[in-house]
């Protein structure tokens, strides 16, 4: 296992987020980065899900179990309370259906872990209201017509959303930079201003 | 890695080993005794010196212990060589590899057409009902007879997926990985119904006997091709029987307006239900295909849970997309069933236009997948 390589600062947090020794289900677990240091680092038993057949096929050769499905349809494959913490790392802003997803997500654990890039990070702000384009920012690098983020939130958005649809409560709430950094002081007093990205912990 | 798909094992040959006697009989599930119990197997590659390298080979429904390589004379390898040898996905290279013939099987090992020596006639019904976990055992004694305490990994298709299922849970910590494919834990009614069918063709046959045709020298052979032939529509794809046969009529441009085989795909049926007939006994058909009907794991929960909290295999579990037979419904139930326990898998529905019959074929994303599972596990092991 290549756990040797230093993980990308954004999952650095999320891990840290992760309970020692839990069940982990990485939803859109990609290459498998994440459970591969959670597995190494934590003693966590993980399951990734994730719908590219190349991703599958990385995530296979580092030794991740993997089912392969569209978390867009539910997660029929995983019973009520089988994981400890279900993790979903900046994927939420790709996924059609974020209510599903996450309704599915506290189903399956009763801890989940969501990152998320914040679209009113104050360079968004910029690109969109001063220079008029569509933001590309560290945090959200792709053009308006070739990314795969769909479903854009705020920090404060994300707030109401955890509200209604839960409602479910905040146990940890880190802020990021756009280099995926954690961030705090300043940040935390205008965090939907000064954060790039967001990584909360809710629990049911 | 090198995988070259013209390496093969080369020759290879069955060899028999007595594993039941009457000191020692197999006791099977119902509780009745067998012996002497019989079992045709192959092994291919190098048992490692810690025997960790051990694959086991679990064949479906009509296959027979000659998985890859060629016998002396014969111009087609084993029904899985595609799979098994130097270089392939289960890499012989690398691991031990070891299939046998079921039990109530035809090729080699005890079954209904071997003689029960009590009588001196072949079984026939006389032989006892057995289980899924009925099979497991004999495949069990070999490989203690082989001296292997603990495999690698066993591995596959349908019925054969349904075995790998059953041993990780007959004995959970002797196996450290299971490649299911296109497997079961639970047959349909429309399954069962198919089987049903089968079965009647080949109990209304006039040569059937009940089941002591043996002792008249004759055969159910009308029942036994019809009931291929109907199993035979549901292991491939609407899609492939279209692109294989479309509608063209056999050695004519024009429909001949008769009874008589006139379209290719009837042709075709005709020609895989009498080539059954050669290698293929009766009973054996009623009894495995009997073994699936009943085969329901997970039927008691409670039961079983112990067992799969117990286990230490890793799973792959793959389907085909234009799999009717056990469509990829099946599959996902095993996922959710071991998943629910703890148990890690990995699961695909992979994208093939030939339905069942996919397993045995060379579908490049299948036997990556099958290469990249097992690679990655062996690696990690130092299996080889």
């Amino acid at each position: 296992m290549d756990s040797a390589q230093p993980i990308r600062p954004d999952l650095g947090i999320t891990a840290s987020l992760v309970p020692f020794g839990a069940r982990v289900l990485d939803l859109g677990c990609g290459d498998g980065a994440l459970l591969a240091h959670l597995i190494e680092m934590k003693d966590c038993l993980g399951q990734g899900v994730e719908v590219s057949s190349e991703a599958f096929h990385t995530a296979i050769a580092r030794g991740i179990p993997v089912v392969q499905a569209d978390i867009d349809e539910g997660l029929p494959d995983f019973t009520d309370d089988s994981f400890d913490v279900v993790v979903l790392s900046q994927t939420l802003q790709s996924v059609y259906r974020p209510s599903v997803v996450m309704r599915e997500m506290m189903r399956v654990a009763p801890l989940g872990i969501v990152s998320f890039p914040n679209f009113a990070h104050w360079q968004v702000r910029v690109n969109l209201a001063l220079l008029g384009k569509m933001p590309v920012t560290r945090a959200l690098p792709h053009q308006w017509y070739d990314t795969p983020n769909i479903r854009h939130c705020t920090i404060v958005d994300f707030d109401r959303f955890v509200a209604a649809e839960g409602p479910w409560a905040i146990q940890a709430r880190r802020y990021l930079d756009g280099s995926g950094r954690a961030v705090n002081g300043l940040v935390s007093r205008a965090p939907n201003v000064l954060a790039a990205a967001a990584v909360y912990a809710l629990r049911r | 890695m090198n995988r070259s798909s013209e390496s093969s094992l080369g020759i290879v040959e069955t060899r028999q080993v007595v594993l039941f006697d009457e000191d020692d009989p197999l006791v099977v599930e119902s509780g009745a005794s067998l012996a002497p119990v019989t079992v045709a197997y192959e092994t291919y590659g190098e048992l490692n010196a810690d025997r960790s390298n051990a694959v086991y080979i679990c064949h479906a429904l009509t296959g027979d212990a000659n998985a890859a390589g060629f016998h002396e004379g014969a111009k087609r390898p084993g029904w899985w060589d595609n799979l098994i040898g130097p270089g392939k996905p289960v890499d012989t290279d690398r691991y031990f590899v070891v299939c046998s013939n079921l039990l109530g099987g035809c090729q080699g090992t005890t079954g209904p057409s071997s003689i029960n020596p009590a009588t001196g006639e072949a079984y026939g019904l006389d032989f006892p009902l057995f289980t899924m976990s009925d099979l497991v055992a004999v495949h069990r004694r070999l490989i203690a007879y082989l001296g292997i305490e603990r495999l690698f990994a066993v591995v596959g298709g349908s019925l054969g997926g349904m075995q790998g299922l059953q041993w990780a849970i007959d004995a959970p910590d002797e196996v450290e990985a299971v490649v299911a494919v296109c497997a079961s834990s639970r047959l349909t009614p429309q399954n069962i119904a198919f089987s049903a069918v089968a079965r009647e063709a080949i109990t209304r046959d006039p040569n059937f006997h009940g089941g002591a045709y043996a002792a008249k020298d004759v055969a159910p052979t009308s029942g036994l091709a019809v009931a291929r032939m109907m199993a035979h529509i549901t292991y491939l794809s609407e899609e492939s029987m279209r692109a294989k046969f479309g509608r063209r009529f056999q050695d004519s441009d024009e429909p001949r307006f008769g009874f008589d085989v006139d379209f290719e795909v009837e042709s075709y049926l005709h020609y895989q239900g009498e080539s059954f007939l050669k290698r293929f006994d009766a009973n054996s058909y009623l009894y495995l295909t009997r073994v699936m009907d009943y085969f329901d794991p997970f039927d008691d929960i409670g039961a079983v849970a112990p067992r799969l909290n117990a286990m230490t295999a890793r799973f792959l579990v793959l389907s085909f997309d234009t799999d009717w037979r056990f469509d990829t419904a099946h599959s996902r139930e095993i996922v959710r069933v071991l998943s629910a326990h703890r148990v890690p898998v990995t699961f695909r529905e992979i994208r093939s236009p030939y339905g069942h019959d996919s397993f045995l074929l060379e579908v490049p994303e299948y036997h990556r997948t099958v290469a990249g599972f097992l690679d990655q596990l062996a690696s990690g092991n130092r299996v080889a």
